[in-house]
């Protein structure tokens, strides 16, 4: 038994060391912009840059729409599927999956092909139209984790059932979706939201593509420019998604009471 | 006068499979009806199509002489209480019962004082901020009944809502139920497959098989005179006697070497012709008893302890019977073994189609 726990610790501790090891050398590289002591110079220089301001604005203000978007998109496409139409699900899955197999300089490719300025929907002819095209290409890289934890948060609740009271006592779908279904899975939407929020931060290829000024392109013309400003910014970056995960963690234990499908409703997990 | 709910010819199938085959039926307002049948009999389905969550193959369904056939669920202005309870998680008691009244645009202090009303109508004042998960099965269930009704629907709908209690509170809670229907005068259809719960508190009881209605009535009709062999056999505990007619013309048969005369035999019943006799477990007594005109002597094969009564199997020979008898605390109780004559009065005997 000792013997076991002995190696599960030694496994453990290669991993941990696989991880953390390059996180606090680039921690400590990112200190020694001022020569012979340690400083946070580099993390100032990055915060004082107007372009790391506005960069990192513009791909927040994206990640937020794409999660609306991927909200409004993926929530009532879950819920039919587990309603009315539990045949679709293993193509709705499949399709989900897509943006995982397909690398996203396909998807931007096909986007400028199909929307560029001389085709009948023009998104990229305009900044506007190019954030839109933007915010639904971060939907679709983001579908795989939206769909599964809304897909995951479903599960625990008895739509079916839940849907029927909700209809006979007068509701209808929109009402019962947002008033019924939407409350009971928040903690699943809200971690695929991060999870979107997430990936859009630092997403380069597509932003790159489509000429947006955003926080991925940014991080990458630093890095190529610059010596101890990339490693305060992984830093950052490394911080922004481990916040968006700490997040998830967080919210759960702040889930509301679940129904399960055997009928009856408990009390929150321990 | 029109039926208050009026099902006329409903039919439902999944693909080739017929669940429900042309039922049609009557109900008035104010009635507590029970739809009873075994698992997959169609009564849910019935019941399901009433609320709108399944359209019928064909047929119409009219409540209070408007046709809903095709309306949708949230159209209805019914109210159901599901066996899960389905009591929304994320709301508490209050929102729960109000829930139905906020969707129909109820003004809030309006909206609170129905809630009040209906949380001492289920006897639960002061529960309104609790969550369904800090309230047990029985609670529940009573809340998700207030929400049921809350709304003031034309009907109410319970689908088998006892099935997840435990047996104490299945019973306090259908008493409890049918207090709240009469003294609301709401029009109630009750779905179980539990004959004492449909016969206890029903004003009328349809039994359900295989699709198709086999017997409509009161309670007492449904036990006392059931129409088919399957409500005989499904309501109430029923015993079957293997018989010989000896002699048509004098109605005589033999019950395993014991001659006894009935007073009709079932039709074209012919002499030496094997027919099968049947009667309730109540009718039957220990010993002669007065008004019994048929004696049978067997010997006591089994007994069962029930408290106040005490059921007892008695073989007559190849057929064996089940009797209940009062327990007399002045007296043992048969014992296995001991040779014993029952008696019953032959208008007793149910001659079933």
């Amino acid at each position: 038994m000792k013997q076991s726990r002995f190696w599960a610790w030694v496994v453990f501790g290669v991993g941990a060391a696989y991880f953390l090891v390059p996180l606090i050398a680039t921690f400590e590289f990112s200190l020694r912009m001022r020569r012979g002591y340690y400083s946070f110079d580099s993390y100032a220089s990055v915060f004082a840059d107007p372009k790391f301001q506005a960069t990192f604005t513009y791909s927040a203000v994206i990640g937020l729409l794409s999660i609306i978007v991927g909200i409004l998109i993926v929530v009532p496409a879950v819920y039919f599927v587990r309603l009315r139409m539990a045949w679709l699900r293993p193509y709705v899955e499949f399709l989900t999956l897509l943006p995982l197999i397909i690398p996203a300089i396909i998807l931007v490719y096909g986007y400028i092909r199909l929307y560029n300025s001389s085709s009948i929907i023009p998104f990229t002819g305009s900044a506007t139209g190019t954030d839109i095209l933007l915010t639904f290409a971060y939907v679709t890289l983001a579908l795989p984790y939206m769909y599964r934890a809304v897909d995951t948060g479903m599960r625990t609740i008895d739509v079916q059932t839940l849907t029927e009271a909700a209809q006979i006592a007068g509701a209808n779908t929109p009402q019962i979706i947002a008033r019924i279904i939407l409350p009971n899975i928040l903690v699943a939407v809200l971690s695929g939201a991060f999870l979107t929020f997430a990936i859009v931060i630092g997403e380069f290829t597509i932003a790159s593509l489509l000429n947006r000024p955003a926080f991925g392109p940014y991080l990458q013309n630093i890095g190529a420019n610059r010596a101890y400003e990339p490693a305060a910014l992984a830093i950052i970056s490394f911080i922004i998604t481990w916040g968006a995960m700490s997040m998830i963690n967080l919210l759960s234990r702040f889930a509301p009471p679940h129904f399960c499908p055997d009928g009856l409703t408990h009390g929150p997990l321990p | 006068m029109a039926p208050f709910l009026n099902v006329e010819n409903l039919t439902k199938s999944f693909g080739s499979n017929a669940v429900v085959k042309g039922v049609s039926f009557g109900f008035n307002k104010g009635e507590f009806v029970s739809l009873l049948g075994p698992s997959g009999c169609g009564k849910t389905t019935i019941l399901r199509m009433i609320a709108g969550f399944e359209s019928p193959t064909s047929g119409s369904i009219t409540v209070d002489g408007h046709d809903i056939t095709h309306l949708k669920p949230n159209q209805r202005q019914l109210g159901m209480v599901f066996q899960a309870y389905a009591l929304f998680p994320n709301l508490n008691v209050g929102d729960n019962i109000a829930f139905g009244l906020k969707i129909a645009g109820m003004p809030a202090d309006q909206r609170r004082a129905r809630v009040e009303e209906m949380l001492k109508l289920i006897g639960l004042p002061g529960f309104e901020k609790r969550y369904p998960y800090e309230m047990s099965g029985g609670q529940q269930q009573r809340v998700a009944l207030a929400r049921a009704i809350a709304p003031r629907p034309r009907m109410l709908l319970l689908d088998e809502p006892l099935s997840a209690l435990d047996a104490k509170i299945r019973v306090s809670l259908r008493e409890e139920i049918r207090a709240i229907q009469l003294d609301l005068g709401i029009t109630t259809i009750f779905v179980t497959h539990d004959q004492e719960e449909a016969l206890s508190i029903s004003d009328r009881v349809v039994v359900m098989n295989a699709g198709n209605i086999d017997q409509l009535g009161a309670p007492h009709e449904i036990y006392n005179k059931p129409a088919t062999r399957f409500v005989a056999t499904f309501v109430g505990h029923l015993n079957t006697i293997e018989a010989t007619v000896v002699s048509a013309s004098s109605h005589q048969v033999d019950i395993d070497g014991q001659v006894v005369t009935l007073p009709s035999l079932p039709g074209g019943a012919a002499t030496n012709a094997p027919i099968s006799l049947t009667l309730r477990p109540e009718v039957l007594s220990v010993g002669e008893r007065a008004g019994a005109d048929i004696m049978l002597t067997g010997t006591v094969s089994d007994v069962t302890f029930l408290g106040s009564v005490i059921r007892l199997r008695v073989a007559l020979g190849k057929n064996i019977i089940s009797l209940d008898t009062f327990n007399d605390q002045r007296t043992a109780p048969p014992a296995r073994g001991d040779a014993i004559t029952v008696s019953l009065a032959s208008k007793d005997l149910l001659i079933l189609n």
